[in-house]
C-alpha cells in the first residue's frame, strides 16, 4: 500500500514544506529529480524548500553510469525507444481521426443547444445529398447519443490497444534483457535500497516524464515505495498513476490531442495527473474538457495547477478545495466534490 | 448545392456620419477626434487623419501591388485631413504621412499613433486590422528563465579580418548537454528589431523548442556579402560553425544545425547551405530577395545582379540546401512572387518545406511574428515531455 501526495508545480507557488511539515515527516527524505536530466543534482533550492534533511537518489547518473558499463543494455533500451516511437506514430495518426469524428458530434450537440439542427445525409461516394431522405435532427437525443457514446467508444479502445501495444514492448523487453539481473543494474538497485533505508519519505520532482519514468522502472522505484509516504508534483505525479496522458490543447505545430502514453507505475489508481492544466489545456471549451473527462472515466481528470493537492491513503482519495478535475459536462469542478 | 460565403456587412465608416450634412462645424471636428483613436479602425475600414496647416498630405506605406501615396482630404474650413482606407483583416502595416507645404516636404510620424515599429533606418508607424495581436511569446514574460548574450570574436581568413560576433546561450546552459545551433544573419537587427532573445527566451520557456544556441552574425558590407559571396558562406560554414562548436556544447549533426535570415539574410542563408549541402539541416528563410528572370533582365538593379544570377542558377538546378526549410513571406511584399516561387523549386530538391504568409510587408516585426511557427517547426520543443 502506497500513501501519495500529488502536488502542482513548484517552481511558484511551493508547497512542498508545508505539506511535508503537515504530513509529520522528519526526515531524510529520499529525493528524486532524474527528470531534470543533467541538473539532475541542481537540488539546493528543492532541499531547501523541503525544509528536512534530504538525500538525492541521483537515478539519472546512476542510469548513465550503468549504460557506460553495459552497452547491451543501452542498445537493447534504444530499439526499445524506437519501437515505441513507431507505434506512437501509429497511435497518433489513427487517434487524429477518432477524436475529429467524437469532436464533431459534441461540438454539434453544443451548438444545437434546444434547437434542432439539421444535416443533409450524403452519398459518401459522390458527396452528394441524398434526395428524398430525410435530413437528420441532431438534437434528437434518441439519434446523437447513441453515436457520441460509439464515437468515444473508438477513442478510448484505440487508445487501450495502443497500451496492450506498448505493454508487449515492455514486456517483451523484461523477459528478453532481463535488466532487473544484470550485474549494473544489481549493484544501483541495491546501493538504492541502502540509501533509502534511513529515509522516512520520498519526494519525486517533475521534469521529462519518460526520462523520469524509465529510471523509475530500471532501478525498481515502486517496489521501494510501497513502505513510504510519497509527495511527488508534475512529471512525478504522472509517473506514479496508472496512464501517464500527455496533453496539450494549443501546440504551435500540430492539433493538440491528449495522448495515452504509457502506463504509469500504477501506484496512485484512478486519476489522471494534469499539471499546469490552466496553461496547458483550454480548460474554458467544454467540448474539449468534457472529451477528456469522458475518454479517461472512470479515472479523475485532476488539474494539477500550483497549489493543487490530492492525497491517496492507500484506499481512497482526498482532494483539497482549490483543486479542480475535469467533469463530463465539460466543466471544471473542485475535485472534492468527485470523490 | 451553392456554395454560400459569409461576409460581414460593410459598415459605414464614423467619418461619413460627420461629413453626411455637409461641412461639419470645427467644434464637431474637434469633438470627433477627441473621441475616437487614430487610425480609427472599424472592421476593413481604416480612417488616418492629420491635423496641420498643409498644402498636401498623404499616406506612404509599403504595400506592393498598391499605389505607394495615398492622397488625403481636407476637411473644408479646418486643418484636418483625413483618409479612408480599405484593409483586410489581420493586416499590419507600416506608415508615414507625406505633408507637403509648396515646395517642401517632409515624412512624419502618424501624431496620433504612438505605436511604431523600428528598424535600422528609424521608426514607422503601425496600423492593424482586428485580428492581429502582437503574439504575446514575443513580450517579456517575467516568469521566463533569460538568457545571456556574449561578445565572441572570430579569425576569419575567408574575409582576411577578425569579425565580431554574438551569441545567444539559453538559460541554464550546461556544458554537460549539447544543443542544437542556429546561425541568424543580421544578428543585431534580430535583436533589435525582431525581439529575437525574447521570443527565443519565450519559446524555450514554454518549451516549444529546445533550448538552443544562436550564433548573431553581422556583416560588414550586407548587400555585397549577403548576395551569394562566397567569402561569406565560407566564413559561415567553416569558420563561425567550427569556432561554436568548439567554445560550446552543440550537437554535431546537421539535423541540430540551421540558418535563418531575413531579406538579402535569406539569400545568404540559401547561398550558406547550398554551397555547404549537409552541413545545416534547418533552414529558416524569411521573405528572402530571391530575384530571379524568366525572360530578359531583372529590373532590380545592380546590387541584385549576384542574387538574380544565383536564382537563375539554383531554379535551373536546385540543389537540396536542408532536410526541412522554413520559409515565410508578407503578402503585401514586393517578393511574395519570387517566394512563393521558389516554394516548389525547393520542394522538388526532397527538401521538406512549410510555408507561411501574412498580411504584413518586408519589415522585422513581420519576421519576429513568424519566429514561433518557423522555429517550433524546424526544431520541436519538448512541450509533450516535459513538466515541471
Amino acid at each position: 500500500m502506497v500513501r501519495a501526495t500529488l502536488l502542482g508545480p513548484q517552481r511558484h507557488v511551493t508547497t512542498i514544506g508545508s505539506v511535508a511539515s503537515e504530513l509529520g515527516w522528519r526526515g531524510p527524505v529520499a529525493t528524486i529529480t532524474a527528470g531534470w536530466e543533467e541538473r539532475e543534482d541542481e537540488d539546493d533550492e528543492l532541499v531547501e524548500a523541503l525544509g528536512l534533511p534530504a538525500h538525492n537518489l541521483r537515478l539519472f547518473a546512476r542510469a548513465e553510469s550503468v549504460f557506460a558499463e553495459d552497452p547491451e543494455l543501452l542498445a537493447a533500451l534504444r530499439e526499445r525507444h524506437d519501437r515505441l516511437r513507431a507505434l506512437r506514430r501509429l497511435y497518433r495518426q489513427r487517434l487524429r481521426h477518432a477524436l475529429d469524428a467524437a469532436r464533431e458530434l459534441f461540438v454539434s450537440d453544443r451548438r444545437a443547444g434546444n434547437r434542432p439542427i439539421t444535416v443533409p445525409v450524403r452519398d459518401h461516394t459522390t458527396d452528394d445529398e441524398i434526395p428524398g431522405v430525410e435530413r437528420l435532427e441532431w438534437s434528437d437525443p434518441t439519434i446523437l447519443e447513441p453515436a457520441q457514446t460509439d464515437a468515444m467508444r473508438a477513442v478510448t479502445e484505440l487508445d487501450r490497444h495502443h497500451l496492450r501495444r506498448v505493454a508487449e514492448v515492455y514486456h517483451a523487453f523484461e523477459n528478453n534483457v532481463r535488466p532487473a539481473e544484470r550485474r549494473s543494474v544489481r549493484r544501483e538497485r541495491e546501493a538504492i535500497a541502502r540509501e533509502l533505508a534511513p529515509c522516512d519519505a520520498v519526494a519525486i520532482a517533475g521534469g521529462h516524464v519518460t526520462v523520469l519514468l524509465n529510471r523509475l522502472r530500471l532501478f525498481g522505484i515502486a517496489s521501494l515505495l510501497v513502505r513510504r509516504p510519497v509527495m511527488a508534483w508534475s512529471a512525478g505525479a504522472m509517473a506514479l498513476t496508472d496512464h501517464v496522458v500527455l496533453f496539450h490543447d494549443t501546440p504551435p505545430q500540430g492539433k493538440g490531442n491528449p495522448e495515452m502514453f504509457e502506463p504509469g507505475l500504477g501506484l496512485c489508481p484512478d486519476v489522471v495527473a494534469l499539471p499546469h492544466a490552466s496553461k496547458r489545456l483550454v480548460l474554458d471549451d467544454p467540448v474539449r474538457v468534457s472529451l477528456l473527462a469522458r475518454r479517461f472515466a472512470p479515472a479523475r481528470c485532476v488539474a494539477l495547477d500550483a497549489g493543487s493537492r490530492i492525497d491517496w491513503d492507500g484506499e481512497r482519495w482526498h482532494g483539497h478545495s482549490s483543486t479542480m478535475a475535469l467533469s463530463r459536462d465539460g466543466e471544471v469542478v473542485p475535485v472534492s466534490t468527485c470523490w | 448545392m451553392t456554395p454560400t460565403t459569409t461576409r460581414e456587412p460593410s459598415r459605414q465608416p464614423a467619418i461619413e456620419a460627420l461629413l453626411a450634412d455637409g461641412t461639419p462645424t470645427r467644434e464637431q471636428v474637434d469633438a470627433f477626434i477627441a473621441e475616437h483613436t487614430f487610425p480609427l479602425v472599424e472592421g476593413a475600414q481604416v480612417t488616418f487623419m492629420y491635423r496641420g496647416e498643409a498644402s498636401a498630405v498623404s499616406l506612404q506605406h509599403w504595400i506592393y501591388g498598391l499605389e505607394s501615396s495615398k492622397q488625403f482630404t481636407r476637411i473644408k474650413g479646418t486643418d484636418v485631413w483625413y483618409i479612408v482606407f480599405t484593409m483586410r483583416r489581420e493586416s499590419r502595416v507600416e506608415y508615414k504621412f507625406l505633408v507637403e507645404h509648396g515646395d517642401r516636404r517632409e515624412l512624419v510620424r502618424d501624431p496620433f499613433n504612438d505605436q511604431l515599429a523600428h528598424d535600422p533606418f528609424g521608426a514607422n508607424s503601425v496600423c492593424h486590422t482586428d485580428r492581429y495581436a502582437v503574439p504575446d511569446w514575443s513580450l517579456p514574460d517575467p516568469e521566463a528563465r533569460p538568457g545571456v548574450i556574449e561578445e565572441r570574436i572570430v579569425a576569419s581568413e575567408a574575409f582576411g579580418e577578425t569579425r565580431r560576433f554574438q551569441v545567444y546561450l539559453p538559460a541554464r546552459y550546461r556544458t554537460t548537454r549539447r544543443y542544437p545551433l542556429l546561425v541568424a544573419h543580421d544578428g543585431s537587427d534580430y535583436l533589435r528589431f525582431s525581439s529575437l532573445k525574447t521570443v527565443l527566451d519565450n519559446l524555450i520557456h514554454r518549451l516549444e523548442i529546445p533550448p538552443m544556441i544562436v550564433a548573431l552574425s553581422d556583416p560588414s558590407d550586407r548587400l555585397v556579402e549577403y548576395a551569394h559571396d562566397e567569402r561569406h558562406d565560407r566564413h559561415i560554414a567553416t569558420e563561425i560553425v567550427p569556432a561554436m562548436t568548439s567554445l560550446y556544447s552543440i550537437v554535431d549533426a546537421p539535423g541540430a544545425r540551421g540558418l535563418v535570415g531575413a531579406s538579402f539574410g535569406a539569400v545568404a542563408a540559401l547561398s550558406t547551405a547550398t554551397r555547404y549541402p549537409g552541413v545545416f539541416g534547418r533552414l529558416f528563410l524569411q521573405s528572402g530577395s530571391f530575384a530571379f528572370t524568366d525572360i530578359g533582365t531583372s529590373k532590380r538593379g545592380p546590387l541584385f545582379e549576384p542574387v538574380v544570377d544565383f536564382v537563375n542558377a539554383f531554379r535551373d538546378d536546385p540543389v537540396k540546401p536542408a532536410e526541412r526549410v522554413a520559409m515565410c513571406c508578407g503578402i503585401y511584399e514586393s517578393l511574395i512572387y519570387e517566394n512563393r516561387s521558389m516554394v516548389p523549386v525547393l520542394q522538388s530538391t526532397g527538401a521538406e518545406v512549410r510555408f507561411f504568409e501574412a498580411r504584413d510587408s518586408h519589415n522585422w516585426e513581420n519576421w519576429r511574428d513568424r519566429m514561433r511557427e518557423g522555429l517550433s517547426w524546424l526544431f520541436p520543443g519538448p512541450l509533450w515531455m516535459i513538466y515541471e
